[in-house]
């Protein structure tokens, strides 16, 4: 129930704000705030008071709820929140009351409109990180995308027309994909099992005729890896990354990532266990490639929102590394990076927002000594940058060395180049600070230094950060609930894996 | 017949009657208001005696005519759209009290093209099929010319209008001669006898019969503008009254859908591997050819003309999948009819839109993608409406035209044909592209103020509005909950 209540509470909230702001009654900005702030609060007691568990199907969760939607196709409104679900669903809210704080005065015209797509695209991500109907969880896929849209392509920056149909044509193209994948993987499931169903647990175990499976997988596998981003369809998120006004890329790096990864872990992978085992190195191979490529690509760089973009891509590939690589240590080490992205992510991207309302200019070539007139931004930005690139303490560490610890078990040699990305972040990180922070002023007037506001919305996010840094305990605990049955696909793939030797064994020794 | 068959002719009849009576009454009493009202009152008349007449046993009256369900379903969705077409005419074709009255014939045509649309979809003989086609194309000839006449003056108008009319003419030719082919061969016209003539494997080594059912395809596929028949259809699109479009793109095709639906699955003709071949090559063309064309357009109005040709295409895909065995005719024709009442909705609403901010009397409609730019910040009602039309044919979720490509996906896998659905995925994608520039300029913020003179402002009557928000309301309502239209399609189920 408290699902349902959630998503209602972003919808209505996107619509209140809107009206709201029409009828002048109130400022959308409060509207959104306090429904984002209602939604957390519910959840955060929810998760510190509940703790009946829900078995469905040998899996534990939290909440569920279910409803018959369309009975022709077997289609029904099934909700469910689980351990991971619930990680993901407090970055969303949590990170949707930073994406209102950090375009606070960036929204010159049609404040309610914005807050409504802002709400809209929250709400249907909520919807994605609950949904366990695979129709439903599309239908929220693509929800979110079209506010996402309206967002970049209204109140983005100068070239955000490109940037916007950009983006949704990756995006809804490979949704198309992922739409062709769901139904065959269902007509499969009908032909053996007699019913269409498009229930997660009902197309768990689905047996796919040998060479139709590796497609399928691929066409989830391809889908959710272009919104993680992975390696080689990563160009549309430096574009839409950079036209998108302060809060739309807060919510695409935060949040809409983790849409990506989220879909690889609860949907691509065990659905198709002995595909993902047999695709497993490719797709490592993959993450390693966009670590390491994207690392270097963010420090060519000049304007600095495509700089972070391009971090963003390059740290998704520890995510992509560490879903493949097979181990609990590893699927943790993805899942806590996911969190600690977020944060430091969202805080970048807050703050080069900042910076561009200051100075109108995204280039690092007209900026620097931005620390005498402005140490606060300086200091906060510093923390984050550090926290980027993987200082022991905070989030992010955690999270890749997880990663690492994990797939080194899985493949040393790709771990050993992947641990180089390491070392490349620190150098793109610093970069940032020593290009817009040291040297000699380029700007005449001294720019101002962070507000309230923004000191409160930064300070969220490193409490956060240190805290997931210090005590990730917690968090993996919860991480960890369902994490047997989604890592189930390492057993049969193991099995599968097998099979052929012995075959051979058995045919040498006749 | 009997004369208790008649009264499973009532629509038709009410239909043929409002025709009559409208041609009378412009006569004497020539008041637009009044002539609109009365085909209004004709097709609702004709829509409320659907409902009381009970059609679970399907009758065939004379040789030419069937009414069953199917047929009713078509009649119901063809007449829906003629109502709204024709509440939405009422505005574009309004007019001084003192002006010479011009839009009678309007409407006379209107009923007589819907009649013919009627006709098709309860034929089941060549016969009945080629008068509905006829009394459906030449109403037609005039309604898209119906503005190049001296009082408006409109050039392309009347050329859309001769060009529709040669090219048309030609493939009625040619469907003639086609049926005069297979008619020479088997001797009868009814679809029924010709499904077991053609069940032969070889019947297609027969030169007439393979000449004569090319030639009938080749008609079809130019009366539902599938590549590469489809040269008429922008021009036809741009140069006629709004109205006239809305029509030609709906009714039209889609009683020549619904009756396409039905010769084949009596006749099972593309049973044949040659003939599925052809289909499918056709269908290709259509679906890549209609998007990509699509793309160089600036005219809402040929936009709207090349998505059309890329949606028949779609459709076709749903269509051939029925080759298959795993495909029952049924679920064909379920998703056939959802698709088409997908279909049916968005470009209604989205030619609806244009209808509503264009007038008779103006040098040309408001078709341009650029007479939209910044709508949604002057008329946020037309703008969504619009928006919404426009998401749906592009196919995004929670709206009716996602249900109905959803539908195409469904019965396209569980007959495997692969190759067709990558061409509908690439379609698709390569169709965001132009709705959303669409959707771009109807969301961009108009820079600085307007220039003197230069806003065109059409104030959009209360029941314009009505009618469009209904639309709107209906895409989003069969969009979240399809499940009700699906229960009333799988009723009137085909075969």
């Amino acid at each position: 129930m408290i699902i349902v209540v959630l998503i209602g509470l972003l919808f209505g909230g996107g619509v209140l704000a809107w009206a709201a702001d029409r009828f002048k009654l109130a400022d959308p900005r409060w509207v959104s705030i306090a429904s984002l702030a209602i939604g957390l609060i519910m959840l955060l007691a929810f998760s510190l008071y509940q703790d009946a568990v829900i078995v469905i199907d040998g899996q534990q969760w939290l909440a569920s709820v279910q409803a018959s939607w369309i009975p022709r196709f077997g289609i029904s409104a099934l909700l469910a929140m689980d351990g991971l679900s619930l990680l993901m669903v407090l970055l969303t809210l949590f990170l949707g009351i930073v994406a209102v704080l950090s375009s606070w005065n960036e929204t010159k015209h049609s404040k309610g409109f914005f807050q409504f797509n802002l709400m809209w695209v929250l709400a249907g991500v909520v919807g994605v990180f609950t949904a366990l109907d695979l129709f439903l969880f599309f239908v929220f896929w693509e929800v979110m995308l079209i506010p996402m849209y309206f967002i970049i392509a209204i109140w983005g920056h100068e070239k955000r027309r490109y940037a916007a149909i950009k983006f949704f044509i990756f995006t809804q193209a490979s949704g198309l994909l992922l739409l062709l994948s769901m139904v065959v993987l269902v007509y499969f499931h009908y032909q053996a099992e007699g019913f269409i169903s498009f229930n997660y647990f009902d197309l768990l175990g689905t047996e796919l005729p040998s060479g139709m499976g590796l497609w399928v997988m691929l066409g989830f596998f391809v889908a959710f890896v272009v919104k993680l981003p992975g390696f080689p369809v990563h160009t549309w998120l430096p574009d839409a990354h950079t036209q998108a006004p302060t809060a739309g890329s807060v919510i695409l790096a935060g949040v809409l990532l983790k849409t990506g990864a989220y879909g690889l872990i609860r949907f691509a992978v065990p659905l198709f266990p002995e595909e993902s085992a047999l695709f497993a190195p490719t797709a490592m191979l993959l993450g390693v490639i966009g670590i390491i490529y994207t690392a270097a690509m963010a420090f060519a760089q000049t304007d600095v929102k495509r700089l972070i973009a391009y971090t963003s891509v390059s740290h998704m590939g520890f995510v992509l590394l560490g879903v493949y690589a097979g181990n609990a240590t590893a699927m943790r080490g993805a899942i806590m990076t996911m969190l600690a992205h977020g944060m430091t992510s969202a805080a970048l991207f807050a703050f080069a927002g900042a910076i561009q309302q200051r100075i109108h200019s995204r280039d690092m070539r007209e900026m620097g000594g931005f620390w005498s007139s402005a140490p606060r931004m300086g200091a906060i930005v510093m923390f984050f940058s550090v926290a980027a690139l993987g200082m022991p303490g905070l989030a992010n560490f955690v999270g890749e060395f997880l990663v690492l610890l994990g797939a080194f078990q899985a493949d040393a040699w790709l771990t050993a180049v992947a641990a180089l990305g390491l070392i490349l972040a620190p150098v793109y990180s610093l970069i940032v600070i020593q290009r817009i922070f040291h040297g000699k002023p380029l700007v005449e007037r001294p720019i101002a230094d962070f507000s309230h506001r923004e000191v409160v919305m930064m300070g969220m996010m490193m409490l956060v950060t240190i805290w997931l840094g210090v005590y990730p305990q917690a968090a993996l605990d919860l991480a960890t609930q369902n994490l047997a049955s989604l890592m189930a696909w390492v057993e049969v793939g193991a099995e599968s894996a097998v099979l052929p030797d012995l075959a051979m064994t058995a045919g040498g020794g006749q | 017949m009997s004369i208790s068959d008649l009264l499973y002719l009532i629509p038709i009849m009410l239909v043929a009657g409002t025709s009559v009576v409208v041609m009378l009454v412009t006569a004497f009493f020539p008041y637009h208001a009044l002539v609109n009202r009365l085909t209004l009152l004709g097709l609702v008349l004709a829509m409320a005696s659907l409902g009381r007449i009970d059609v679970t046993e399907a009758v065939q009256i004379t040789p030419l005519i069937i009414i069953d369900s199917f047929a009713y379903f078509f009649t119901g969705l063809l007449l829906a759209a003629g109502i709204v077409i024709t509440l939405l005419s009422e505005g574009y074709f309004r007019q001084n009290r003192d002006e010479p009255f011009l839009a009678g014939e309007y409407y006379i045509l209107l009923t007589v093209a819907i009649l013919g649309g009627l006709v098709l979809v309860s034929s089941n003989h060549f016969a009945s099929f080629f008068i509905g086609l006829e009394l459906l194309g030449v109403s037609l000839y005039v309604l898209v010319a119906y503005l190049g006449h001296a009082h408006s003056g409109r050039q392309n108008s009347l050329e859309a209008g001769i060009k529709y009319l040669i090219l048309s003419g030609v493939a009625s030719a040619l469907l003639l001669f086609g049926i005069a082919l297979i008619y020479a061969q088997f001797g009868t016209l009814e679809f029924t006898e010709l499904g077991v003539a053609w069940s032969r494997v070889e019947v297609l080594n027969d030169p007439f019969v393979a000449i004569g059912l090319a030639l009938i395809l080749a008609g079809i596929s130019f009366k539902l503008s599938l590549v590469p028949f489809h040269m008429w259809t922008p021009d036809v699109y741009e140069g006629s009254p709004a109205p006239s479009t809305a029509f030609v793109a709906t009714v039209s095709k889609g009683a020549i859908f619904a009756l396409l639906l039905r010769f084949f699955v009596t006749t099972g003709v593309f049973e044949h591997a040659v003939v599925f071949y052809a289909l499918s090559g056709v269908a290709i063309l259509s679906m890549l050819g209609g998007n990509l064309l699509a793309l160089l357009q600036s005219n809402i109005k040929r936009v709207l003309a090349y998505s059309s040709i890329a949606h028949i295409g779609y459709l076709m895909v749903a269509f051939l999948a029925g080759h298959s065995n795993g495909v029952s005719s049924a679920e064909v024709a379920e998703s056939v009819s959802f698709y088409l009442v997908a279909y049916f909705i968005s470009t209604l609403g989205a030619l609806g839109v244009v209808i509503v901010r264009s007038q008779m009397q103006a040098e040309r409609d408001l078709d341009q993608v650029e007479d939209y730019r910044g709508l949604f910040w002057t008329n946020p009602l037309l703008a969504t409406v619009m928006t919404a039309m426009l998401l749906s044919l592009a196919g995004i979720p929670l709206t009716v035209g996602f249900v109905g490509k959803f539908y195409v996906f469904m019965v396209g896998v569980q007959g495997f044909q692969w190759l067709l659905l990558a061409a509908l995925m690439l379609g698709s994608a390569i169709g965001l592209y132009y709705y959303l520039r669409i959707i771009v300029v109807i969301f961009a913020r108009p820079d600085g103020p307007p220039l003197a003179g230069e806003e065109v402002t059409i104030e959009v009557s209360l029941r314009d509005s009505l009618v469009l928000a209904g639309l709107g309301i209906m895409l989003l309502w069969l969009g979240v909950f399809p499940q009700s239209l699906i229960e009333i399609i799988r009723s009137a189920g085909l075969g």
